[in-house]
């Protein structure tokens, strides 16, 4: 009964995904697109709840529902006149593009299936996804954890940089 | 399971944490006295690249944090190639925050220590997860840096070209790390390595389908930093527009990241892949193909360009079709001739980016034959630019002669020895080739600036650390060419670091 209900919540996820995405790519006003971009993210840390990946469907809904989209809506709508006008989203290299990307797509899936090597997992989930992860970031991996905070502070002295107006 | 913090060894981490504080030094030093300095930041930049080496060599060897920080032959080698790059890079930049970032100079030079300390973690990080957040931190910084002429329209679209083009190549790479992670269920490189080959045994093979898959993704992601083609195409673009010390230190510092990002991951992890009898897994003969494709059309590229930038962007790709050719030849003395050909390359194209840096600045040109003539008017400027030139084209007695010479007899080496090498003996053919063209546009710029009628129109004095720069340039191309020894000694304990067993 449980797995009967799983895999229809993952069916309703993957369509959801799947018609979300073509509409950011096909639809003629940009903050629609950007609109169907927050589902379409937003459905994919579904799929990582499902997966048990709790940290990263948090991760997912932090960082790209919440920073990145903010973003985008932001820069649509301080640039003048995009909100409104209809964009033309393809050029005459759509047919190519989609089929280097189907190739790539039908490749990754043939190897990942024929590759039966992923034997480190034990097979169980740990219980505790986070916490184990933010204990190892704390221990074993605390140097790139640190390092991580240079590389933000260099991005943000950066930014200032790009981003204030000079005086004359 | 048990969760513990590694001995850290922090003491190992002076250089980097060294160099990090100094970052912010500069940064409050130039707020502080409300960007009033004039070349003081500058030299407050140049002085902590200098504490930062010395502190480097007292710390020598030792580790930290696990595999995560290893201070070993390679990694204290590599630091000093990106110190130096840096001290060059900055030494060449006073020109510029005179006249066009004078409300940036201490971001400016911050930024690049930045960079740098990202390089060095990089270059002494063993495992994977370190790996890629140096390479990131030592990305980022230039990315700003590349488009820091905000008002410069080419500045811009180099620094968005770059940004674009770093992200995407990131991306790659952090595809093709995540897949080693599955199969190997570890970040740690050594272990990584123990695990790879215990897979292998154990399915007899079947482990090569997804390692194609790998190998393809992890090239194409240090490809695009080593600018190695079809990965290239930025290069000349952002080469062009970003501020000429910092296409020089892309050109060096950042493609030394690179190649110790390789070496670090292909070289050492995927060492038992490295197998010419497992064709599937042999993705030497691939890096060999790029390499080749890399001498070619960098050097018949760099042929028809009129904008001696470019004409330099195209040059690094074909040097790095040389140095790669160092590194598929898998012996020890390819390794440690890799080493050598970037510290020659370092001194040599530093130089070279300084002269162009400084006639910039004066004159405001980048063009090839804006320096018609200049043999007359600046003879020690133009003299430099000469041996700096003929180095890289590797004529002897300079250092870029030797690096040559190392890296084709590395290979010769190889192919004579095992059978199955034997295509080494076309890239080096190939190799010999293509220098001949290299020195044609090498040269052309000579002739332009010793054998023209017309006299130049530009008188140009030196200011002192252009002058620096350009003298520790020529130092190194000399005293390196004549005396290799005591940099061949040290760079001859670099295979041991990647795993190479020494007899």
């Amino acid at each position: 009964m449980i797995e009967a209900g799983v895999s229809v919540i993952f069916w309703i996820l993957a369509f959801i995904i799947i018609v979300s995405a073509l509409a950011v790519v096909t639809l003629k006003n940009i903050f629609h697109s950007a609109l169907f971009l927050i589902l379409c993210l937003f459905s994919v840390a579904g799929i990582y709840i499902m997966l048990h990946a709790e940290f990263l469907a948090a991760a997912q809904v932090l960082i790209y529902v919440g920073a990145v989209s903010i973003l985008i809506i932001f820069a649509i709508m301080l640039t003048s006149n995009l909100a409104s006008e209809r964009i033309v989203q393809s050029n005459k290299n759509a047919l190519v593009a989609f089929f280097v990307c189907l190739m790539f797509l039908v490749t990754t899936i043939v190897l990942i299936n024929k590759t039966g090597v992923w034997n480190y997992t034990s097979g169980v989930l740990p219980a505790e996804n986070i916490i184990t992860i933010g204990k190892l970031l704390m221990t074993q991996f605390m140097l790139p954890f640190e390092v991580v905070s240079v590389l933000m502070l260099a991005a943000m002295i950066g930014a200032i940089v790009l981003a204030r107006e000079d005086k004359a | 399971m048990e969760y513990q913090l590694p001995e850290y060894n922090l003491l190992k981490m002076l250089p980097e944490i060294f160099l990090f504080v100094w970052a912010l030094v500069v940064v409050t030093f130039d707020l502080g006295t409300k960007r009033k300095t004039g070349s003081a930041v500058g030299y407050l930049a140049l002085l902590g690249l200098v504490i930062t080496g010395l502190i480097l060599i007292f710390t020598g060897y030792g580790r930290g944090f696990g595999n995560m920080f290893y201070n070993d032959p390679l990694a204290l080698f590599f630091k000093i190639i990106f110190l130096g790059a840096s001290f060059m890079a900055i030494g060449s930049s006073f020109g510029l925050t005179h006249q066009k970032i004078i409300n940036h100079r201490g971001e400016y030079f911050a930024l690049i220590l930045f960079s740098t300390v990202g390089m060095m973690f990089l270059s002494s990080s063993n495992e994977l997860l370190s790996l890629y957040i140096g390479l990131e931190l030592t990305t980022i910084p230039l990315f700003v840096l590349a488009a820091f002429f905000k008002d410069d329209k080419l500045s811009v679209e180099a620094g968005v070209k770059y940004l674009v083009v770093g992200a995407f190549s990131s991306a790659l790479l952090l595809y093709g790390l995540s897949f080693l992670y599955g199969m190997s269920g570890t970040t740690d490189i050594l272990l990584m390595k123990v695990n790879l080959a215990v897979t292998q045994l154990k399915f007899e093979g079947n482990i090569g389908i997804i390692l194609i898959m790998t190998i393809m993704l992890l090239l194409a992601g240090i490809g695009f930093k080593l600018s190695l083609p079809p990965f290239h195409q930025w290069a000349p673009d952002v080469y062009e527009g970003s501020p000429t010390p910092i296409a020089a230190f892309l050109s060096v510092g950042s493609k030394a990241a690179g190649l110790a990002a390789f070496a670090k991951i292909m070289v050492n992890g995927l060492y038992a892949f490295y197998d010419p009898v497992m064709t599937p897994n042999d993705w030497g003969i691939l890096v060999g193909v790029l390499a080749a494709a890399a001498m070619i059309l960098g050097n018949v590229v760099a042929i028809r360009q009129s904008n001696i930038k470019r004409m330099l962007a195209y040059s690094s790709i074909a040097q790095v079709g040389y140095i790669m050719i160092g590194m598929v030849s898998f012996n020890e003395l390819g390794m440690s001739s890799v080493a050598f050909y970037i510290f020659a390359y370092m001194f040599a194209n530093m130089g070279a980016f300084a002269v162009v840096a400084f006639f910039e600045d004066k004159t405001g040109s980048c063009q090839i034959e804006s320096y018609t003539g200049l043999a007359k008017s600046s003879p020690l400027l133009s003299a430099a630019m000469a041996v700096f030139l003929l180095s890289l084209a590797g004529i002897p007695p300079l250092a870029g002669f030797l690096a040559k010479f190392y890296v084709f007899a590395a290979a010769i080496k190889m192919a004579g020895t095992d059978g199955a090498y034997h295509w080494l003996y076309w890239l080096v053919g190939i190799g010999l080739l293509t220098s001949v063209f290299a020195l044609y546009y090498y040269a052309n710029v000579i002739k332009t600036m010793y054998f023209s009628a017309s006299d130049s129109p530009y008188k140009l004095r030196f200011t002192a650390p252009a002058l620096t720069v350009i003298l520790i340039g020529l130092i190194g191309v000399f005293l390196f060419g004549l005396y290799p020894e005591p940099i061949m000694k040290f760079a001859s304990n670099i295979p041991a670091s990647l795993g190479f067993i020494i007899d």
